[in-house]
């Protein structure tokens, strides 16, 4: 009941840092997106660069966040604000699940419709906007979900930064032993990523190619 | 149909040499002539380089040494995807595409083009009826169909943009030997209607006999000889000899005496 009765008390400070999560995951997601669809479709078409490219993602992968936030805080621009700093992390967190999904989808492309692309006539821009990428679509799909939902997550902790979102709260309730301030910050939180995992999951069924 | 300096051969390949980019040759110096209306048959065992040889005339490979012609010129020199779009392509796989339906399968080729869509759309529908399947077969998806329709609907989207040559690669090697026999027959009568030049890859003699206007032998990268079914069945070559015994007696009766 008392958490609740937090929850109604804070509604408006809720909401507000709910909109600064979704703000902080949208835009990062956003940005793995434009940048490692193109990658994953560089290392499917060229494989000298599939190793140097999934290297390069595995490895920031396996930084700790709190570490990557401290490695970005030199950089210039990005360093001097939090949000951007926070946003550039995630990014980076997202682009591997994005770069490897998009380069398996390609690959995993059934190689007969490719030869039969290929032996028609068809250029590999076309073959790759008429035929890959549409057959690819919900494997790439499943990638950015599984980046959205790591991000949710990872996206408390821009708070250990400054950068806002609802890890404030738990940060704040960490801080003074409060229960209720942790639940306001985590509860949101797994909704989102919920959310955000049956809504992305929905679509990548619905654009399932037969 | 002999070769003449007024009607040269469509399909030419001279001192042909292909390798794998790791070394491995799988053909060697192979010479061949394909002349127009004519369904040339490669026939071997897997592995003797038919697929390959195929390959190397849309340019989906490209020889390490020799030259392949086509309609008189180079393809080396010839823009790959101008050439690829006059030649059609069927193979054992088919290779539809799942997420088209049936029409926008048979019709990419011609949309890619510029066709205008009631054009396509009436092309379409003359292929389907073509290679005799149901008009209603259109909207339908890949998976949607038979083994046979799809087959057919193969055929149809090779023959979309009307080219003179027909590549086919083990194209009734997946079906049941009841529709194989069906598509057989139709494609004798399709044959006989549009005249391409076509090039068949099959292993199995009794279909290359039944096709052929001529049958070229493969083994291991080599073309060993190149004879009308007739003269196959009786060819004094043993691995052609080899190849008619191991399909045992009753071939005579399958063996091509059309006139092309």
């Amino acid at each position: 009941m008392n958490v609740l009765h937090f929850f109604l008390q804070h509604h408006e400070e809720i909401l507000e840092l709910t909109l600064e999560h979704l703000w902080l995951v949208g835009i990062s997601t956003l940005l793995a997106v434009l940048v490692g669809i193109p990658l994953g479709i560089v290392s499917a078409h060229w494989p000298v660069w599939n190793k140097p490219v999934l290297g390069t993602a595995n490895v920031i992968q396996t930084v700790p966040s709190l570490a990557l936030f401290g490695f970005l805080l030199p950089v210039p621009w990005i360093g001097a604000r939090a949000d951007r700093l926070a946003i550039l992390a995630l990014t980076l967190y997202a682009l591997l699940p994005v770069i490897r999904n998009t380069y398996t989808g390609i690959r995993g492309v059934d190689p007969s419709v490719v030869e039969a692309g290929r032996g028609m006539g068809l250029t590999d821009g076309q073959l790759l906007l008429q035929v890959q990428l549409p057959l690819a679509v919900s494997v790439i799909l499943s990638g950015v979900r599984v980046a959205v939902v790591v991000s949710v997550g990872l996206a408390t902790i821009a708070a250990a930064i400054g950068a806002g979102g609802l890890g404030e709260f738990i940060f704040r309730g960490l801080a003074m032993v409060n229960n209720e301030l942790i639940l306001a910050g985590a509860i949101p939180a797994a909704i989102l990523a919920l959310s955000a995992d049956f809504g992305l999951g929905w679509l990548e069924r619905r654009l399932q190619p037969r | 149909m002999e070769p003449s300096p007024t009607n040269p051969p469509v399909i030419e390949l001279r001192s042909i040499a292909y390798a794998l980019p790791n070394g491995q040759p799988l053909l060697h110096d192979l010479n061949l002539q394909v002349h127009r209306g004519e369904t040339l048959v490669l026939l071997g065992r897997s592995g003797s380089g038919k697929t390959t040889t195929l390959k190397l005339i849309n340019r989906l490979l490209t020889p390490s040494a020799g030259e392949v012609r086509v309609n008189g010129a180079p393809t080396a020199e010839s823009n790959v995807i101008r050439l690829r779009r006059s030649i059609g392509y069927v193979i054992q796989d088919v290779g539809l595409f799942p997420h088209f339906t049936v029409e926008r399968n048979i019709g990419l080729v011609p949309r890619i083009d510029g066709w205008p869509p009631d054009r396509i759309h009436a092309r379409v529908q003359e292929l389907l009826q073509l290679v005799e399947l149901d008009s209603t077969i259109a909207s339908r998806y890949p998976h949607q169909l038979s083994g046979g329709q799809r087959q057919r609907v193969g055929v149809a989207r090779a023959l979309a943009a009307d080219p003179a040559i027909l590549l086919m690669d083990e194209p009734f090697g997946a079906v049941d030997v009841i529709t194989r026999d069906q598509l057989q027959r139709e494609f004798l009568a399709l044959q006989q209607r549009l005249n391409k030049t076509v090039v068949f890859v099959t292993h199995d003699l009794r279909e290359a006999l039944r096709l052929g206007s001529r049958i070229a032998l493969m083994e291991a990268g080599r073309l060993v000889t190149v004879l009308p079914p007739h003269d196959f069945l009786h060819s004094t070559d043993s691995l052609a000899a080899a190849y008619v015994r191991a399909f045992g007696e009753g071939l005579d009766s399958a063996a091509n005496r059309g006139t092309s």
